[in-house]
């Protein structure tokens, strides 16, 4: 079979993900932006390592959040720790905002996806500079943009119908650690890599937090789910 | 807006069992002998936990070949590393040199790898580098084929802040169940422990290790058990 993308030999490629993290959820609120993504470490369907920060603050503005192939997402924090110590070094009062970053990851992915070479990740920029909020996403080809919500991955399907229900500008940061609980919640229960070992980032002017790691509650006391094959036996 | 994954490559199985683990003190690096062409067993006591410096092992699983070129080419650096620095290099600076080959090279290279060892800024500690090149630094991390029958063992019995002892006999433990269920694991368990004191290899034949559900109590001969048999039924027909 006459390979048509170039010769296999001379030039790299990533064929295929690895270790994998699944969806990022994240949404502007009254104060800034909040980010929600899981502790899950994926191995193909093992549920191989509970402990991996998916969530990064980038700068004094900003935070990403990946999903995808862990070693490019190491790969782009080296770069992007990089871009931050040389934004310092100049030290002129001056500093990256989430904008600027977002733009630099937008750079580094699509040219990546050029050379047939991606790094497999889909990732959430969320940051506040000047009193100005921004969120914003880039996938592992280069498609980037920004919204009052966004998710990668799962969250694509699962999360962003309930956040177009139910966002709403100004929400307060109960509101919103609770839209994002939701969210995380029905990732839990229908997406068959998430974890339930959560952070949540929360970015303001003040600055940029991360959470400690906690798990949250399911239900499933449904009566429905008792004895769903009474009356129907052999059914499921 | 994302591409689909849905069809991710699964991750190919490797021959081998190895475990690092830390401990109250330092960590204990373990593995099995096994080392298999096909079906046939090339080596059946090879050592997979193969020394990086005087204070930093590495336990190799995957393609033989692949493991051991990183290996040399990380203990050609991290001597040079030595020699410049003036003092022993950290476990975290191996670690991330294995990190540069597996990553660069993640199209061409099958090889999983734990990296431990004890420094004196951070004590004793475990990096797990499986394939693609993500590093994690774990209290304790497992690899090679073996390892999924271990998952589960891990999860139950693992504690933080064991003794030396407790670890060592942890490790054991874990890897001659997988021996017992992976076809790719067997021969001897091998651990090296690292902390302050230094190195400490131990080596821990088949014959030494528990027995299993279903394994037999290995004998000399079947004309043994007849000559002792109590009840006249060993040969029954």
């Amino acid at each position: 079979m006459i390979n048509l993308i170039g010769s296999e030999s001379d030039s790299q490629r990533t064929l295929y993900p690895y270790v994998t993290g699944t969806s990022v959820v994240g949404i502007k609120y009254k104060d800034g932006i909040l980010l929600a993504a899981d502790m899950g470490g994926s191995y193909g369907s093992t549920l191989r390592y509970k402990t991996v920060e998916r969530l990064k603050k980038v700068g004094k503005h900003s935070i990403i959040g990946a999903s995808g192939e862990i070693s490019d997402f190491q790969e782009i924090m080296r770069n992007l720790d990089e871009l931050i110590l040389y934004d310092n070094m100049w030290d002129d009062g001056n500093s990256l905002g989430p904008k600027e970053v977002h733009n630099y990851l937008t750079r580094m992915m699509y040219n990546r996806r050029n050379k047939f070479n991606p790094l497999w990740n889909s990732l959430v920029l969320g940051g506040v500079k000047n009193g100005q909020k921004y969120l914003g996403t880039v996938s592992m080809i280069g498609v980037h943009y920004e919204d009052n919500h966004v998710a990668t991955g799962f969250g694509n399907h699962l999360a962003r119908p309930l956040l177009r229900n139910e966002w709403h500008a100004d929400m307060t940061f109960e509101e919103g650690v609770k839209l994002l609980e939701k969210c995380m919640r029905v990732l839990l229960y229908r997406d068959r890599s998430a974890v339930n070992k959560l952070q949540i980032a929360k970015i303001t002017e003040e600055g940029v937090t991360i959470t400690q790691p906690y798990a949250l509650k399911t239900f499933w006391n449904f009566s429905a789910f008792l004895n769903p094959t009474a009356g129907a036996e052999g059914s499921w | 807006m994302d591409v689909s994954s849905g069809d991710l490559n699964a991750p190919h199985s490797m021959g081998t069992t190895i475990i690092g683990v830390t401990y109250n003190g330092g960590v204990v690096l373990g593995a099995d002998s096994r080392t298999s062409t096909g079906m046939y067993v090339a080596n059946r006591a090879s050592d997979k936990i193969t020394q990086l410096t005087d204070n930093v092992y590495i336990c190799r699983s995957g393609s033989a070949a692949d493991s051991q070129i990183v290996s040399d080419y990380v203990r050609y650096f991290l001597h040079q590393h030595t020699i410049q620095l003036g003092q022993p290099s950290t476990v975290k600076v191996a670690a991330n040199l294995v990190r540069l080959l597996s990553y660069n090279n993640k199209n061409s290279l099958q090889t999983g790898l734990i990296v431990g060892g004890w420094d004196k800024y951070e004590g004793g500690k475990i990096y797990g580098i499986p394939l693609g090149g993500t590093v994690l630094e774990l209290p304790f991390t497992i690899g090679g084929s073996g390892s999924s029958y271990l998952y589960g063992f891990f999860d139950q019995v693992w504690k933080e802040g064991m003794t030396q002892e407790e670890a060592e006999q942890l490790v054991v433990k874990a890897v001659s169940l997988a021996i017992a269920r992976d076809g790719a694991s067997g021969g001897v368990v091998r651990t090296v422990t690292i902390n302050k004191d230094g190195v400490s290899r131990k080596f821990f034949p088949g014959d030494t290790l528990p027995l299993w559900h279903e394994e037999l109590e290995p004998k000399e001969s079947l004309l043994d058990i007849l000559s002792t048999a109590a009840s006249p039924e060993p040969m029954v027909s």
